[in-house]
């Protein structure tokens, strides 16, 4: 595995150059490329000229461009940036919503992955039959299902009219396991039946392609028994491009994907203050979760690669030669 | 029943009018059409035909490959007490890989890419032994080093894509023989490979029918790679066997139209290249739509009345007890109609 060690080092130095990149675009979009005064437009609608002069000073708005890019991301990344609209650190704000917004993604991922996984199973298995179809339907549904209208629905028959689960809001983890999972089972299943929909078709055609290999023929000459042929030999290769597109998606719902559920369910994670952020037009914290995003996105990014290294042997093979 | 089993040793597998018929969106291909042969201890039969006449589906069914929601499969293949056509899935799977193993025309893509090589020939005996990886381990180092794979003790741990073809086709027929079964069949094991890695591979299997007394079932379209290690040849055509007797026999008295074209396409080194290279006219029927009577009829040259309807193959000549073929010709007539510019041949239509 001394290839493996090799790979990594380069996607990790490859990662630090995107993230660079994404911080000079996001510096250039919010505080350079609109024609106004990026000093007002940090301090709000209600920023008196007192103001406006301290941002001016604070962000050194007039120094050269490189200087300014300097200083705005000294001031995301030491956590001394403040929201002008209503006085809050914005990182404090941020830190405070990772645990309801890691918590709220990843039981949905575990939710989407394991379901994907049995029905794209079942549907590749038992394909043109009856059990493919309703799968078949079921995915097509939930692809289709909008989040915020899904989520209202759950939200109003299952929690209000039924009783069954408490209406929104957040209970800690630490402070009561039991209740935070309770409160969480709605919106994990509202996140996570968009990607279980998609994620069963897509494995289902995988696994569908795979079964035509010579290596599958080859296993059941081998007498291997047919599900030891369709787990060890099918499955295993058509969840390789599953991994590809879980990352970019698992990336994409902690760096913002979570905003309509969070919303919907008044989950206070990172998602429900970049809405609240957008919607006062309130542009620190806006420039800190743009790069609390790209940087999930791209570490995922990575994460994916890495795995899918492991998964697939050739892959390595590709980075020794280039 | 095939016609050599009379008075030959027992066989080791007998097919019996097999047919294997697969429903498609143009209709009904019957790719195998009444096949019937014995395979005897130790021997080398080798199966040849172009492509698409049924070599391939046939040497699948009897390891019940072609199992299938579209296909439809009749007859029987008699292994050891079972008919592989009718045995259920759990006994297909006692006897794949231990009993009958198979080799693929394509050792690039018969590997699982993600899968060390050494670990694919250990689920092969896992599969069927119940012995620890330490000793699969091992015992697959062997195998490797018996195939010829060199440094066979590291090489074990390799991915396939780290391995040249003709070691891939070695690491297969490796896995195949890992429990040492009693038949190999081998469906155009060198077609991929270069000539010399060819030659490696079927001196290969020679040497292991020769120390093992294993069965082999050559699949191919070589007509060099049957000269080379064959003792018995059935030559297929159209999802049927046309002709059927020993390696001499087919090459130097063919009975049937159609392997007389195959021999006449042959280019040999020890006569004057043709001004052309003889071919047979006209292309291989479909199997949808097969034509009535002899098969090879629309192609023969010498097709008359009697090829309207379709030959048994049986033994048509006094002296040679398991030569058999599909031909109406008079034997006699044989003798001067296969003779084209001095040596074996089809005459080419006008």
């Amino acid at each position: 595995m001394e290839g493996m060690g090799r790979f990594i080092v380069r996607r990790l130095i490859g990662m630090i150059a995107v993230l660079f990149a994404i911080s000079v675009m996001v510096f250039l979009i919010f505080n350079v490329i609109p024609n106004s005064d990026p000093a007002q437009r940090i301090g709000g609608k209600n920023a008196d000229q007192e103001l406006i002069d301290r941002i001016n000073e604070d962000w050194g708005f007039n120094d050269p461009l490189p200087q300014q890019y300097v200083t705005t991301m000294k001031k995301v990344f030491t956590g001394d940036l403040v929201s002008y609209q209503n006085s809050r650190d914005v990182d404090d704000e941020i830190l405070k919503g990772i645990p309801v917004t890691f918590s709220l993604c990843i039981g949905a991922a575990i939710i989407w992955m394991l379901l994907a996984v049995v029905f794209g199973y079942l549907s590749a298995v038992r394909a043109g039959q009856a059990t493919d179809r309703a799968l078949t339907i079921v995915a097509l549904i939930g692809i289709s299902l909008p989040v915020f209208w899904l989520g209202e629905m759950l939200l109003y028959y299952v929690a209000n009219k039924l009783g069954l689960f408490p209406v929104g809001d957040y209970v800690e983890l630490t402070q009561d396991p039991l209740q935070w999972a309770n409160h969480l089972i709605l919106p994990w299943l509202t996140l996570a039946v968009l990607f279980i929909g998609f994620y069963s078709r897509v494995l289902r055609s995988n696994m569908l392609d795979v079964m035509e290999e010579d290596y599958v023929r080859t296993a059941r000459a081998k007498g291997l028994p047919e599900r030891q042929v369709m787990l060890k030999h099918v499955l295993r290769n058509s969840l390789i491009p599953i991994i590809t597109l879980f990352g970019l998606d698992f990336g994409a719902v902690i760096g913002g994907g979570a905003i309509l559920t969070e919303t919907v369910y008044n989950l206070p994670g990172v998602g429900l203050y970049a809405g609240e952020s957008v919607a006062s037009l309130d542009l620190p914290p806006l420039i800190a979760i743009t790069m609390f995003g790209a940087f999930f996105i791209v570490f995922f990014n990575t994460v994916v690669d890495v795995v899918y290294a492991y998964l697939d042997p050739r892959i390595r093979l590709g980075t020794q030669a280039a | 029943m095939s016609p050599t089993t009379a008075g030959g040793p027992q066989p080791l597998l007998s097919v019996d009018d097999l047919h294997v018929r697969f429903a498609t969106e143009d209709g009904v291909v019957r790719a195998v059409d009444g096949v019937s042969f014995d395979l005897r201890p130790g021997e080398i039969l080798g199966l040849v035909g172009e492509s698409g006449c049924g070599k391939s589906v046939t040497a699948q069914t009897m390891m019940g490959l072609t199992r299938a929601t579209n296909s439809t499969i009749s007859g029987s293949v008699r292994f050891g007490g079972n008919d592989l056509v009718t045995a259920s899935d759990e006994q297909l799977q006692t006897i794949r890989g231990r009993e009958v193993s198979m080799v693929f025309q394509d050792p690039m893509t018969s590997l699982n890419p993600v899968y060390r090589v050494g670990d694919q020939i250990i689920e092969q005996i896992q599969a069927h032994k119940g012995v620890d990886d330490d000793e699969a381990k091992e015992r697959a180092r062997e195998l490797l080093a018996s195939v010829g794979i060199p440094n066979a003790a590291e090489r074990v741990d390799d991915y396939p894509y780290e391995f040249s073809g003709g070691m891939r086709q070695r690491a297969m027929i490796a896995m195949a023989l890992a429990l040492e079964p009693r038949i190999l069949i081998a469906d155009e094991p060198t077609t991929a490979l270069d000539v010399t890695i060819q030659a490696q591979i079927l001196a290969l299997i020679q040497r292991l029918n020769q120390e093992r007394g294993l069965a082999v079932i050559l699949i191919t379209h070589d007509l060099g790679v049957i000269a080379e290690v064959a003792d018995r040849v059935l030559v297929m055509y159209a999802g049927q066997i046309v002709e059927e007797g020993t390696l001499d026999e087919i090459f130097y008295d063919p009975q049937h139209p159609y392997t007389w074209g195959l021999m006449g396409s042959l280019t040999r080194l020890d006569q004057p290249p043709p001004d052309r290279l003889p071919q047979i006219g006209g292309a291989p029927p479909s199997l949808l739509a097969p034509p009535t009577g002899c098969r090879f009829r629309p192609r023969c040259p010498h097709a008359f009345e009697k090829c309207g309807e379709l030959p048994d193959l049986e033994v048509r000549l006094s002296n040679a007890a398991g030569h058999a073929d599909r031909c109406w010709l008079d034997p006699a007539d044989k003798k001067r109609l296969r003779e084209v510019e001095g040596r074996i041949g089809l005459e080419v239509p006008a």
